[in-house]
């Protein structure tokens, strides 16, 4: 029996074609994946997300405990509100999931994956033991995520008028609290936007609010080519636990300044190591697409394969992120038995509508 | 419910093969295929002039969600390809038995399609995939 969102009869009313996704029924799109990703980029979408994990992490030592169990350092949080993405290690430095911690007035909230859940909160609660704080996964709740250059005018004007306040006076990657709505400018597609955390009681009324302002329900299938496009990474795909971050696009991430948190000695090990693979942006470029596990070559050797691929719809040509010990160019990719030329390509692909990647020569 | 047409035979694989008037045989993906595939971004068609043995491997369908093969329905010889769906690919969810065909090939036997799916076939085996 697959768990449901409040939202799966919204989800079947709009045309939703609805998927098992990590046990839970999920639309995959709504009639066309291609336009739906379009729609984000060019005015806006909404993403059902209330399959991921909201953990909270209250008392007076959540901060030390944090500062511990994350490889990016909660310290630079000077505010409440503010928000940071972060890989959470295991002792051998792989990748256990990657999140979001904001600061809250009395704590931190954490957004994980969906299919993490129970392996994290078994994590979490374990090395929290020590520290004494509260481990908290709060029900009711729902998340959508509005995404889009339109995603905060009509944001702005379905909320009440206090909801409204406090999202016109965050930035990127700031949050805050009206009662018990949360609201976060963060999100996954490389647009402006908004990720709301709100009782199951409220999510029906808000979307077909948003609905009714011209925000088009956006499916499992473009979130995945929009963040790809974004240059965001995907747990499961990108990285698990046999991955260092150094080897996903994650050192950026991860914080070295004595205070020792799990995995630190593993991820240095890997920093000074002579051959690390290490994931890079590649674009093909005849006509075709890319997808995840096809190996990639340096002129006769196997030196990787693709994390993820897609079809890009914002570059009309095939795009992905490969893991690869050497890049020695040219590079080519596998497909069928044939070998097409890559080019690596920085990170993101995508922002804001507009390619800004640059050819790595 | 995905469209089918009757003058025209399929295979489990669900391509669909139409005899024409000067004996050549028309070959694209069902309905219920292109449905099923989500929105088509590429197509990978075969060589003019290839002879092809019934059930070979000719084509690609790529969609957003996976590479799909195409093969032929008979014995025969390529004889044109349907170069517009390198620019429109989205015909083949369009007008998947229209302007969405991928190619035409000349059989060594027309009447080889009399051995592939009826409309009959081919709607019971869609339902049963429904399910």
């Amino acid at each position: 029996m697959l768990k449901k969102t409040c939202l799966n009869s919204c989800h079947i009313d709009a045309g939703g074609k609805m998927v098992d996704f990590g046990g839970w029924e999920m639309p995959i799109h709504y009639g066309s994946q291609l336009d739906e990703h379009q729609w984000v980029r060019e005015s806006a979408g909404m993403f059902d997300v209330s399959h991921m994990t909201v953990i909270d992490i209250l008392g007076s030592e959540a901060k030390l405990f944090l500062r511990k169990l994350l490889a990016n350092d909660v310290d630079r949080l000077k505010a409440s509100g503010q928000a940071l993405y972060s890989a959470m290690l295991n002792h051998e430095g792989g990748v256990l999931d990657d999140l979001i911690v904001y600061r809250l007035a009395d704590g931190y909230r954490l957004i994980v994956n969906c299919a993490t859940r129970e392996k994290d909160l078994a994590w979490i609660r374990a090395c929290a033991e020590p520290f004494g704080v509260v481990v908290a996964t709060p029900g009711q709740l729902s998340i959508l995520a509005v995404q889009g250059p339109e995603a905060l005018s009509i944001l702005q004007s379905v909320l009440n008028p206090a909801q409204a306040s406090l999202l016109s006076q965050l930035a990127v990657f700031e949050s805050g609290a009206v009662g018990d709505w949360f609201i976060a400018r963060t999100g996954y597609t490389g647009e402006q936007g908004a990720e709301i955390i709100l009782p199951n009681a409220d999510v029906e009324t808000l979307w077909q609010a948003l609905l009714a302002g011209g925000v088009r329900p956006i499916g499992l299938g473009a979130r995945d080519t929009l963040r790809l496009e974004a240059g965001m990474n995907l747990y499961g795909s990108d990285m698990d636990e046999g991955v260092s971050p150094i080897a996903c696009n994650m050192a950026w991430t991860v914080v070295h300044n004595g205070r020792d948190f799990s995995g630190e000695g593993a991820v240095q090990a890997a920093r000074a190591a002579h051959v690390q693979p290490r994931l890079i942006g590649v674009m093909l470029k005849e006509r075709g697409v890319l997808r995840a596990h096809y190996p990639i070559y340096s002129g006769d050797a196997c030196v990787g394969e693709l994390t993820s691929g897609a079809f890009s719809p914002t570059l009309q040509c095939g795009i992905g992120f490969a893991r690869v010990s050497a890049s020695a160019q040219p590079l080519f990719v596998e497909i069928r038995g044939k070998r097409l030329p890559v080019e690596p390509v920085s990170l993101p692909f995508v922002r804001h509508g507009k390619p800004v990647y640059t050819v790595i020569s | 419910m995905a469209e089918t047409r009757d003058n025209i035979r399929y295979l489990s694989s669900h391509e669909w093969a139409r005899l024409e008037a000067d004996g050549t045989v028309t070959v694209g993906i069902s309905d219920h295929a292109q449905d099923a595939l989500g929105d088509v971004v590429f197509v990978e068609l075969p060589e003019v002039g290839r002879t092809v043995q019934a059930g070979e491997e000719v084509a690609v369908v790529e969609s957003v969600k996976a590479a799909s093969d195409i093969y032929a329905p008979v014995a025969g010889t390529i004889l044109v390809c349907n170069d517009a769906l390198d620019s429109a690919p989205e015909t083949v969810n369009e007008a998947p038995f229209e302007g969405g065909w991928f190619f035409k090939l000349q059989p060594v036997d027309g009447n080889a399609l009399n051995e592939l799916l009826t409309p009959e076939d081919y709607r019971a085996l869609c339902a049963a995939d429904d399910h």
